[in-house]
């Protein structure tokens, strides 16, 4: 098992041969002014940004190494890395691979975009949860279909089929965007589920938001998820999605902050989609950084724990004003006030860090 | 004086040969144990996955990582079929290219760039043929698509085969040309005096007397459709489901795993996708071996 631990962590380093020599490279140097971490490559641009400037201000060099969620909790498993990050909360069989509790402690949240290649029309469609589970679960086929009409009067839309495009590997968007649909759908709950991969019913799958994008942007008739940075840089339409309360929501930074803005469970671990807020975009999630609880192990000194603990402390606060302007979505005043708790309970033999 | 040092100098070369001998027999053991060593990690790893899912891994149709269901069958298929319909359509190219280049024209300029460019074409790293397909290829399969009726993807098992024809071609073609250019001339110009046109000669002589070599080139391309995973999972379409028609999206082993191994949580996922890797690797061997014995029956007759 730990074998193939081993290889697991290795995975990437197949893929990123650059990547992997800076792992093997840093991971023995013990060197105390330096903070490693592993995880999510949906946080990268933003976690690239908050640690040079926080580099520039305190002389803390941190090394983040964006080998995806699996990856990163995975290394945090092997206690390679000091904090991981993940879109998804740890499920019960990666929890139980652990050696002690792991914090889920909120960094900002991200909203999934549907988009779609529709030659010839312009607008920005609407669409309700269950059209939307409908055309994934392959009922709905076709553009013109009457149920895509009815709720985009006055728009004329293109016969063409609908093509869908989804991620091909797994990935926390699909982590999020199932999670969606298991919520709204019964019916895709019980047939397909959720998770950072899953059984399609239909359509094609592209590597990557790059991958699903180009799909979308090559196909007439193709529709598809990505990230809101993604759909935003590459100037693609954006849907506007009917949210729990009835209001059709066009994703932006606001409505992805109003939907975290509620009340949220103590350890934070749950999926922001089909929000209660009238105001919030129903497809959205965070991403966590991930450390142990009891921040003494492997010989760890307590100063490395206060700076690793600080350092995500200097994420939640300052480091968010850098969200926006990459279209991330810094954290709710509700999510801000968790994140802060669950980062105080952090310890030292068993004394409070922070 | 003189002998003495004549005898260092000899034992010192016999010296030499031993270590020149021994490092050969080192290496060439290294190798073997390198892929006994790959089988056996591979099969380590399946365990999980194996004890999991049993056969039912093998000819499950269903590849659904949220229930922990793992079945080979689609990618299996997948493989099998971008492959040969691949090497179906790289065949009559590369063997037209081995021909001209090992008979009709051995030297000169056109015989030179055309040997140039196949060559090139095996040196180009496969993510370029990926990105060539998905711009160029795709568009054009996907109008093709339109005009005879099919649902109008681009993607999927047709443009996955026609890249990896391509991309095959050299490897017949180079094997092909070189077997061709030495068929002993005495056997041609006994067919030529015999009243034999160029076509009969290629047709009855260099044909019959190249067809093993020509074959171990097919197999090689067959050896790399197999394997290639980067300019595939670009353009297959990467579903999960079983593919309708050689139209329809599908994927193959070798992009399932390039895909699906970085996020892959659970113990039995990943050991699915490595046990898929060892599935993969079975199936190269068992086609390797049955190409083989072919060609080892033409080269009896």
């Amino acid at each position: 098992m730990k074998f193939l631990n081993k290889i697991k962590s290795a995975a990437p380093a197949i893929m990123m041969a650059t990547a992997a020599l800076t792992t093997t490279a840093t991971a023995f140097a013990q060197d105390d002014n330096s903070i490693l971490g592993a995880g999510s490559s949906f946080v990268n641009p933003l976690f690239s940004k908050i640690f040079s400037v926080y580099n520039a201000q305190t002389g803390i060099q941190v090394n983040y190494q964006s080998i995806g969620s699996g990856g990163g909790i995975l290394q945090l498993t092997n206690k390679t890395v000091d904090f991981g990050d993940s879109d998804a909360p740890l499920s019960a069989d990666q929890a139980s691979k652990m050696s002690a509790d792991v914090l889920h402690i909120p960094m900002c949240s991200g909203a999934v975009v549907i988009t779609y290649n529709l030659p010839g029309c312009s607008a920005n469609l609407n669409f309700t949860p269950s059209v939307l589970a409908d055309i994934f679960l392959g009922k709905i086929t076709t553009w013109s279909d009457p149920r895509i009409a009815a709720i985009n009067k006055g728009v004329s839309i293109p016969a063409f089929p609908i093509i869908i495009a989804h991620r091909s590997d797994g990935s926390g968007t699909t982590n999020i965007f199932t999670n969606y649909l298991s919520d709204i759908s019964p019916e895709w709950s019980t047939k397909v589920g959720k998770g950072g991969s899953v059984n399609w019913p239909v359509g094609l799958g592209g590597k990557g938001n790059a991958g699903v994008a180009g799909l979308i942007q090559q196909t007439p008739g193709a529709l598809g998820y990505v990230e809101l940075d993604y759909a935003t840089q590459n100037k693609m339409p954006i849907s506007k999605i009917q949210n729990k309360k009835g209001n059709y929501i066009t994703p932006t930074v606001a409505s992805t902050v109003a939907a975290g803005n509620i009340n949220l469970p103590a350890d934070s671990k749950i999926f922001i989609v089909n929000t209660d807020a009238a105001d919030g975009y129903p497809i959205a999630g965070f991403t966590w950084a991930l450390i142990y609880k009891e921040q003494s192990y492997n010989g760890r000194s307590a100063a490395k724990a206060e700076k690793v603990v600080k350092l995500l402390w200097w994420n939640i606060h300052q480091g968010q004003q850098y969200c926006a302007a990459l279209n991330y979505a810094p954290l709710s005043a509700a999510a801000l006030k968790v994140a802060e708790a669950i980062l105080k309970s952090a310890t030292y033999n068993g004394k409070a860090i922070l | 004086m003189v002998k003495s040092s004549n005898d260092k100098s000899l034992y010192g070369q016999i010296r030499m040969e031993k270590v020149f001998k021994r490092t050969l027999i080192g290496i060439a053991i290294f190798l073997i144990v390198l892929t006994v060593g790959f089988f056996i990690t591979l099969v380590q790893q399946s365990m999980p996955s194996i004890k999991a899912l049993g056969f039912s891994f093998l000819f499950g149709k269903i590849w659904d990582p949220v229930s922990d269901i793992y079945g080979a069958y689609p990618f299996l298929l997948g493989t099998l079929l971008t492959s040969f319909l691949a090497l179906a359509i790289s065949i009559p190219f590369s063997f037209s290219i081995a021909i001209f280049l090992g008979e009709y024209a051995p030297k000169g300029w056109l015989s030179e760039i055309l040997k140039n460019i196949v060559e090139l074409i095996a040196a180009v790293p496969s993510v370029i043929y990926g990105f060539w397909g998905l711009f160029v290829l795709v568009p054009i399969v996907r109008s093709f698509e339109t005009s005879i009726g099919v649902l109008p993807y681009g993607i999927g098992i047709f443009t996955s085969s026609l890249i990896l024809a391509i991309m095959i071609i050299p490897y017949a073609a180079s094997l092909g040309r070189e077997m061709i250019r030495m068929v002993p001339s005495s056997l041609k110009e006994g067919a030529y005096s015999l009243g034999a046109t160029r076509f009969e000669v290629i047709k009855t002589v260099i044909l019959p007397y190249t067809k093993s070599g020509l074959f171990a080139g097919v197999l090689l391309s067959l050896g790399r459709a197999l394997a290639e995973t980067m300019a595939v999972t670009m353009v297959i379409g990467n579903s999960s489901a079983i593919p309708t028609s050689i139209f329809a999206p599908g994927n193959t082993m070798a992009s399932v795993i390039a895909n699906e191994f970085t996020e892959a949580a659970s113990t039995v996922y990943l050991s699915s996708l490595i046990e898929l890797g060892l599935f993969l690797f079975v199936v190269t061997v068992i086609i390797n071996l049955i190409g083989k014995t072919i060609i080892k029956r033409f080269t009896n007759e």
